[in-house]
């Protein structure tokens, strides 16, 4: 290597060390002591390293439609509630209509969720903050009367298998959705047009328009495919527990927003990172599981929870600003 | 001025544009030639970055019509003003700092592979422009360190010049630059100067906006000047002083405009 490349290579690294790595760094750091301070309470046995990856997975799937959402200088609040919903509405979807039916049916009903979501943020022109925030109640409430606050028991073994306990060969099916989300996801961030307008909005909204990118659309697209996660990770939480009920994945707002921003990308958008996100959920999940295992009651683990958070969000917005 | 009097690059009649109670545009005309710079001149707030926001498709103006190669045509969006030759570098330059140098001078114009189906879908060629984007940067002269740098990492000149670049990359034939040398250092203001008179030597329709009285001498042949969002002179450059033109720029000497 000349002289020259080195300093390329080195330039480069720089310029991306920071903010891209930090999470797995972070990963491998809290990984390390947990595994020192539990290792009497089975942390890192197969076992409980499989529950964290199946805790992982409605985490990241969300998460991954997160990071579009925020890249596009938009939020989503509203994906908790959808993904409550959705587990409901596939519980008796597919109990009515059949597996494939059940899911599209779900799929579509989430996707028009996002799509009321960006309409309104951008037609409206209120922030999505603000117009999620509504959608989050008013989903929320409908999900609550929908069966009466009762559990929906799912009991088609084909959705069974394809979105909960089942497995291709070894490989557990929440692991292959989270593969199959993030590759998706990573794809339609660096290899489409659609991926980089994502970003050019989000960076700079009114220099996007002067070149013609029609603003509107990318937006509305990108709390379409934020609210398009939140309903799949709501039928891996029901496929996970065979039952749809209101509250499943209703809490995961704050650890998915964490996981999405600790990954790199900007909470105020312009900038995204898929495989970011992923790790994130990755961190986060870790977290959750180790606050267990150390026998913190569930109160204690709120305030655990909603401390690291606060902490890893700023430390990683920190490496942001500075870059 | 030219006795062939060929077919000017692009016409604009009565352009009004107003902002509530604000007449930001006030019935403009301007007339724009192949091979000529024109210099738009005016104090701050007189119109001049409204008046290229309307031509270049960003606002959409109250009245007014336009002539494209002699054929009338209403620019409607950035979209069709691009689709009619004409490109623009704002004065926020419109580059996204998160992006890199071969996103930005691509952006929405991206090459696409995979056939139709990659093209429905959008999916990217990257290398392709890639490869494009250091030949025109080549071809310009501009020098960047890296085409995988995000935008934000380059220094104000290198960003002006990607800015540039990507309004005269494409062999377009009418250019509109508001400010496109505010705040360069020296050598880097020439630079921007010396691509400018390429593109006029290249047979190129330039409006160039600027404060620097100096480079209107320097490179541009006719000059307009606007006053509150109207226009209140139409020069040759070669027949007035310095001093006539900053006396036109703030209302202290008017001129006749001829039809």
């Amino acid at each position: 290597m000349t002289e020259s490349a080195i300093k390329r290579v080195l330039q480069r690294w720089q310029l991306a060390a920071p903010r891209q790595y930090v999470v797995y760094a972070a990963a491998i750091l809290i990984f390390g002591l947990f595994a020192v301070v539990l290792r009497d309470d089975g942390f890192v046995t197969a076992s409980n390293l499989l529950n964290i990856g199946r805790q992982a997975a409605p985490i990241a799937v969300m998460a991954v439609g997160m990071a579009f959402a925020l890249g596009a200088a938009e939020i989503d609040l509203s994906i908790g509630s959808v993904a409550a919903l959705s587990s409901l509405v596939v519980a008796d979807a597919v109990g009515s209509f059949g597996f494939a039916a059940g899911v599209a049916i779900t799929l579509a009903i989430g996707m028009g969720i996002g799509a009321v979501n960006g309409v309104i943020a951008v037609k409206v022109r209120i922030p999505s903050f603000l117009v999620t925030l509504g959608t989050l109640g008013i989903v929320s409430g409908v999900a609550r009367n929908l069966n009466n606050l009762q559990s929906l028991p799912i009991r088609n073994d084909t959705y069974l298998n394809v979105f909960g306990a089942g497995s291709l060969g070894p490989i557990s099916s929440l692991l292959i959705w989270t593969v199959i989300v993030g590759v998706v996801g990573h794809l339609a961030l660096h290899q489409l047009r659609w991926g980089r307008h994502v970003l050019a909005v989000g960076a700079d909204r009114s220099a996007a328009g002067a070149l013609g990118i029609k603003t509107d659309r990318v937006r509305i697209t990108a709390l379409i495919a934020s609210a398009a996660a939140a309903s799949l990770a709501g039928m891996l939480l029901a496929g996970r527990l065979a039952i749809g009920r209101h509250d499943l994945g209703e809490n995961l707002l704050l650890t998915v927003i964490a996981a999405v921003v600790i990954g790199g990308t900007n909470l105020f958008g312009g900038r995204a990172s898929v495989a970011g996100a992923i790790a994130g959920s990755i961190v986060m999940a870790m977290l959750n599981n180790g606050l267990i295992l150390m026998g913190l009651r569930v109160a204690d683990q709120l305030i655990a929870r909603g401390v690291i958070i606060i902490l890893a969000v700023a430390l990683s917005m920190r490496e942001q600003k500075e870059t | 001025m030219n006795a062939e009097a060929p077919v000017a690059a692009l016409e604009v009649e009565g352009l009004c544009k107003s902002f509530r109670a604000v007449r930001a545009l006030d019935h403009v005309d301007l007339t724009l030639r192949y091979g000529e710079v024109t210099a738009l001149l005016g104090d701050n707030g007189a119109g001049k970055s409204t008046f290229v926001k309307c031509v270049a498709g960003v606002y959409a103006p109250d009245a007014g019509m336009m002539r494209v190669d002699g054929v009338a045509t209403s620019i409607t969006t950035p979209d069709s003003a691009r689709a009619l030759g004409i490109e623009t570098v704002h004065q926020t330059l419109a580059v996204i700092d998160t992006l890199n140098v071969a996103e930005n001078l691509f952006l929405n114009r991206e090459h696409t592979r995979g056939g139709p189906i990659g093209a429905l879908l959008g999916v990217l060629d990257k290398k392709r422009m890639r490869s494009e984007t250091e030949h025109i940067l080549g071809r310009l002269g501009i020098r960047i360190p890296s085409l995988r740098h995000p935008m934000g990492a380059l220094s104000g000149g290198q960003r002006q010049a990607v800015a540039i670049g990507r309004a005269t990359a494409w062999g377009r034939q009418i250019v509109l630059l508001d400010e496109p040398a505010a705040a360069l250092g020296v050598e880097q203001a020439a630079r921007v100067l010396e691509l400018i008179l390429n593109l006029r030597e290249g047979g190129a329709a330039v409006l160039l906006i600027t404060h620097n009285m100096d480079r209107v001498s320097e490179v541009c042949d006719r000059a307009v000047v606007l006053r509150q969002g109207r226009k209140t002179a139409e020069v040759a450059v070669g027949d007035v002083t310095k001093d006539d033109l900053v006396a036109y720029i703030t209302g202290a000497k008017t001129q006749q405009i001829l039809p």
